[in-house]
C-alpha cells in the first residue's frame, strides 16, 4: 500500500468547470450569431471568426510572454471574441476588429492578471475603445438583408424617429444595429439557456431590463421599444452578467443591475449618445467591489453583517 | 414559551445555501452484515473530542468484551472498552491521521467474545445516574464528531431545552449507516428517544430525515405516529430537503425549528439538543443490557471496494481487516477515507483501527481519488450561494492569502464549519475549504500569540 493521496476534504467535486461554463456561454450566443448571419450575410460570420481568432492568439501569446500557465483551454477568450464581434457593425473593417480584440485581451484582461482579475468586461471595454477611436466606422450600420430601405447606412431604432420599426421587426431583429444585438428573440433564447443550465441567475437581466422598461415608461417613452432596441438585451443578458465584473452577493446583483438600468435610461434620454448600455455597465463594473463590500450577507447566527467575530 | 414555538413544523424551515452533492447511496438497500471478531483489535485512547484516556490495563491482562481498558478523570472524555475477549498484548503509540500520536491498547482475541462478567444493566432512575451511566458506556456523538454524549446531555441549568432533534439527515454521499440503523433498529431508536426525553423532560422530538430515504421515513413515521409506541405523541418525523449539509448541527436546527444558533454558541442556546440516530438507539440497548459501546455500524464503499456494504464491526478492528471482510480491494486504493467524501479524513494507510465515531470507510481508486488542478477564480459566486452559513468564501480566501486577520474576523471566518460545499461547487476546482481551514488555524495561533504577549 503506497502512494495514497492524503488531501484535505472535500474529496469529491462538482462536474462544473470553467471550460464547461464558457462552452455554455458560447452555445447560448449561437442563436444570436446565426441571426446575425441571416441578417447580415457571411460577412458577419467572418467578423466573428476574426475576433475569436485574434482573442485566442493574443491570450496565447500573452500567457507565454508573462510566463504563466496557458489558459486558452478555458475558452474564455473565445467568449470575449464572440461577444465583441456581436457588438460590432457587420460592415466594419476587419483590421479594426483585430485592434479591438487585442485591446480586449491584452489591455483589459491579461494586463490585470487574466481570467477573473479584470475589473471591467473585456469585450465591453474594447467596444467602447473602438467607439471612441473609430466613431464613424462603429456607427455605420448596414441594413439587414430583408429591409426595404435601400440606403446603405440606416438608423438604428435608437436613433430613428419613432414609428420607423414595428414591434415585430424589433423582436426578430429586422433592423440596423450591431451584428448580434438586433434579434431580441435569439438573445432571450440564449439567456433562458444560461439560466436553465445554471450558468447565470436571472437576477441581473430581469432587474436591468425591468428598470429600463419602467423608467422609460415613467419618462414617457415606449417601454417596449426601449427594451427591445439598442444593445440592452445583449448587454443585460451577456455583458452585465459577466462573473468577474458583477457582484457575487444576492443584493449586490440587484443594486448593480438597477444601477445599470437607471444609467442606461439617463444616458439614452439626456446625453448626446443614442445608446447607453455599454457605458452604464462599464460604470457599474467599476463600482462592483464597493457594492459587494456593502452587501455582504449576514452570516448565519449573527445579528449584523458588519459585526466582528465575538 | 408560546405554543407556536413548540408546535411541530409541517415542513422544514428555510436553510440557506446547500450543495447538490451526488447521493451514491449504493448500500442503502442491503442489510448490515455482522463481522466476526478479528484476531487483534487496537483500542485507541483518543476516540472523542476532549482529554485522551490513559490505559488502565497492562500487557498480559485478561480482558472481556466490555472491559474498560482506558479512562481518565477529565470530565470531557469518554472511557474506552475492549471489543473482544482475550489478552492485552502491548500498549503502544499509534500515529493518528492528524499526525498526532495516541496510546493504544493492542488486544489479542481468544475468539470466544465472552462478555465481561461484571456487566449488568445500569441504574438510571435519575438524570444524574443516567449521565454517569452514559459516560460509563463510553458513548460519544456517533454522527462523526465524537463529542462525549454525557457532556452534551448535561445541559446547564440556565438553558431551557424544548426540543430534541434526532439527526437522521445523513447528507454525506455514500454513507447509509444511519439509514440502515433506522430500518434495522427502529424500535431501539424510539425507546432511546423516550429514555432521553423522560429524564431530560423534553416534550418535543423531531426526527429529521432527508427526503432521499423514503423507506426510512415510512418506517419511522409508522412508529412515531403510532399511539402504542409514542403514547405521549411527542415524536414526529420531519422530511428534510436532500441538500448537503442538511445534517450539520446548526443547519439541522434551523430546518427543524427555524432558530439560528448564535455564532460561537451551542445548540442549547437555541433550546435544542441534537443527537445522532445511532447514539439514541445505542442508549436504549445499553440501558437494557449494560454492554458499553464496543461495536459500530460502518458503510464500506468507494470505487476500490469489491463488495460495498454496511458492516457491524468491533471497534478497534484494523481497517485492513474490515476491507478483507468486504472482499478486499478490486483495484489499488489511492485514497482511503475515514468518514464521508465531503468532510472525511484521508488516511495514509489502512492499518489504523476503526474508531467509535466512524460511520464510513471509503476506498477510492485512482480515477475517483485524483482531484483536478486548481485554476484561477472566475468570481462566479457559487461558493457564496452554496455556503450554508451565508459566508463569503471569496473574501475569506483573499484575507487568508494576505494574512489579514481583521478581514478574516470581519467576514467571520470562525462561523465556517468546514463542510466543504464551497470547494465542491467551485468550477475552478479551488481548495476553498482548505484555505479557510488554514486561515482559522492562523487566526487561532495569532490570537494565542497576542494572549501570550499580554
Amino acid at each position: 500500500m503506497n502512494k495514497m493521496y492524503a488531501s484535505s476534504s472535500p474529496h469529491i467535486r462538482a462536474t462544473a468547470s470553467t471550460r464547461k461554463i464558457m462552452l455554455d456561454v458560447i452555445i447560448s450566443l449561437v442563436p444570436a450569431a446565426i441571426a446575425s448571419v441571416v441578417y447580415f450575410g457571411w460577412r458577419a460570420l467572418s467578423l466573428c471568426g476574426v475576433c475569436i481568432l485574434t482573442c485566442v492568439v493574443t491570450e496565447y501569446l500573452c500567457r507565454i510572454v508573462m510566463k504563466r500557465d496557458q489558459t486558452i483551454g478555458d475558452l474564455s477568450a473565445v467568449v470575449t471574441g464572440l461577444l465583441l464581434a456581436l457588438n460590432l457593425p457587420s460592415g466594419l473593417n476587419p483590421l479594426i476588429a483585430v485592434f479591438g480584440s487585442v485591446v480586449a485581451i491584452l489591455v483589459v484582461k491579461q494586463m490585470f492578471g487574466g481570467i477573473g482579475m479584470n475589473f471591467v468586461n473585456p469585450a465591453l471595454a474594447a467596444r467602447i475603445v473602438l467607439m471612441v477611436s473609430f466613431p464613424t466606422a462603429m456607427t455605420t450600420w448596414t441594413n439587414t438583408a430583408f429591409q426595404s430601405v435601400d440606403a446603405v447606412s440606416s438608423a438604428t431604432p435608437m436613433a430613428a424617429p419613432a414609428g420607423t420599426y414595428s414591434y415585430l421587426d424589433l423582436l426578430i431583429g429586422n433592423h440596423g444595429g450591431s451584428m448580434g444585438e438586433t434579434c431580441a428573440l435569439a438573445l432571450v433564447l440564449g439567456g433562458i439557456y444560461l439560466v436553465v443550465r445554471g450558468v447565470i441567475k436571472p437576477t441581473i437581466p430581469v432587474v436591468y431590463i425591468g428598470v429600463v422598461g419602467l423608467l422609460s415608461f415613467v419618462l414617457g417613452q415606449d417601454p417596449v421599444v426601449a427594451v427591445l432596441s439598442g444593445g440592452l438585451l445583449i448587454g443585460a443578458i451577456f455583458m452585465a452578467t459577466d462573473y468577474t465584473t458583477s457582484p457575487v452577493t444576492p443584493w449586490g446583483k440587484v443594486i448593480y443591475a438597477a444601477g445599470c438600468g437607471v444609467l442606461t435610461v439617463l444616458i439614452r434620454t439626456y446625453s448626446n449618445n443614442p445608446e447607453g448600455v455599454s457605458f452604464s455597465i462599464l460604470i457599474m463594473n467599476i463600482l462592483t467591489p464597493l457594492i459587494e463590500n456593502m452587501t455582504a450577507p449576514r452570516p448565519f447566527g449573527s445579528k449584523k453583517s458588519k459585526e466582528g467575530a465575538k | 414559551m408560546d405554543r407556536s414555538k413548540t408546535a411541530f413544523p409541517r415542513r422544514p424551515f428555510f436553510t440557506p445555501g446547500g450543495a447538490k452533492v451526488p447521493h451514491r447511496k449504493h448500500t442503502a438497500s442491503s442489510e448490515s452484515v455482522i463481522m466476526p471478531s478479528p484476531e487483534e483489535v487496537i483500542i485507541l485512547m483518543q476516540q472523542h473530542i476532549g482529554a485522551p484516556c490513559k490505559p488502565c490495563v497492562s500487557a498480559g491482562d485478561r480482558v472481556y468484551v466490555g472491559t474498560v481498558v482506558g479512562d481518565t478523570d477529565n470530565y470531557v472524555s469518554a472511557p474506552v472498552h475492549s471489543s473482544v475477549s482475550g489478552t492485552v498484548k502491548k500498549i503502544d503509540k499509534v500515529t493518528l491521521p492528524s499526525g498526532a500520536k495516541s496510546d493504544a491498547v493492542f488486544i489479542e482475541s481468544d475468539g470466544q467474545d465472552t462478555p465481561d462478567p461484571d456487566i449488568k444493566p445500569p441504574k438510571a432512575d435519575t438524570l444524574e445516574e443516567f449521565l454517569t451511566a452514559v459516560r460509563a458506556a463510553g458513548l460519544v456523538g456517533l454522527g462523526g464528531a465524537g463529542f462525549p454524549a454525557h457532556v452534551k446531555l448535561n445541559v446547564p441549568k440556565d438553558k431551557e431545552i424544548d426540543t430534541l432533534i434526532i439527526n437522521c439527515a445523513e447528507c454525506e454521499p455514500y454513507i447509509t449507516a444511519d439509514h440502515r440503523e433506522m430500518l434495522e433498529n427502529s424500535w431501539a431508536v424510539m425507546s432511546g428517544i423516550y429514555a432521553v426525553t423522560e429524564l431530560l423532560g423534553i416534550d418535543r422530538v423531531i426526527i429529521g430525515i432527508e427526503g432521499n430515504k423514503p423507506d426510512a421515513i415510512r418506517v419511522m413515521k409508522e412508529i412515531a405516529d403510532n399511539e402504542k409506541y409514542d403514547p405521549k405523541d411527542k415524536v414526529r418525523v420531519l422530511t428534510l430537503k436532500s441538500s448537503y449539509p442538511q445534517g450539520a448541527e446548526k443547519v439541522l436546527i434551523k430546518a427543524c425549528t427555524g432558530r439560528e444558533v448564535p455564532a460561537g454558541k451551542l445548540p442549547a442556546d437555541a433550546g435544542c439538543i441534537v443527537m445522532n440516530v445511532a447514539s439514541v438507539a445505542f442508549i436504549s440497548t445499553y440501558l437494557k443490557t449494560g454492554m458499553p459501546l464496543v461495536k459500530k455500524r460502518l458503510t464500506i464503499d468507494g470505487s476500490a471496494v469489491k463488495n460495498p456494504q454496511n458492516v457491524i464491526v468491533p471497534i478497534g478492528t484494523p481497517i485492513s481487516k474490515v476491507m478483507e471482510f468486504c472482499g478486499g480491494y478490486k483495484e489499488e486504493p489511492r485514497k482511503l477515507l475515514m468518514g464521508g467524501p465531503m468532510m472525511g479524513l484521508a488516511l495514509i494507510d489502512d492499518s489504523l483501527p476503526v474508531l467509535k465515531q466512524n460511520n464510513a470507510i471509503l476506498a477510492f481508486g485512482e480515477k475517483e481519488a485524483r482531484l483536478e488542478d486548481e485554476s484561477a477564480c472566475i468570481r462566479c459566486g457559487r461558493c457564496v450561494s452554496t455556503c450554508p452559513m451565508r459566508l463569503m468564501p471569496t473574501k475569506l480566501c483573499e484575507a487568508v492569502k494576505l494574512r489579514d486577520f481583521d478581514k478574516m474576523k470581519k467576514y467571520q471566518i470562525n462561523t465556517c464549519m468546514e463542510c466543504g460545499s464551497c470547494s465542491f461547487a467551485c468550477p475552478a476546482k479551488r481548495h476553498i475549504a482548505q484555505t479557510i481551514r488554514l486561515g482559522k488555524n492562523m487566526l487561532r495561533q495569532e490570537q494565542n500569540k497576542q494572549k501570550g504577549d499580554k
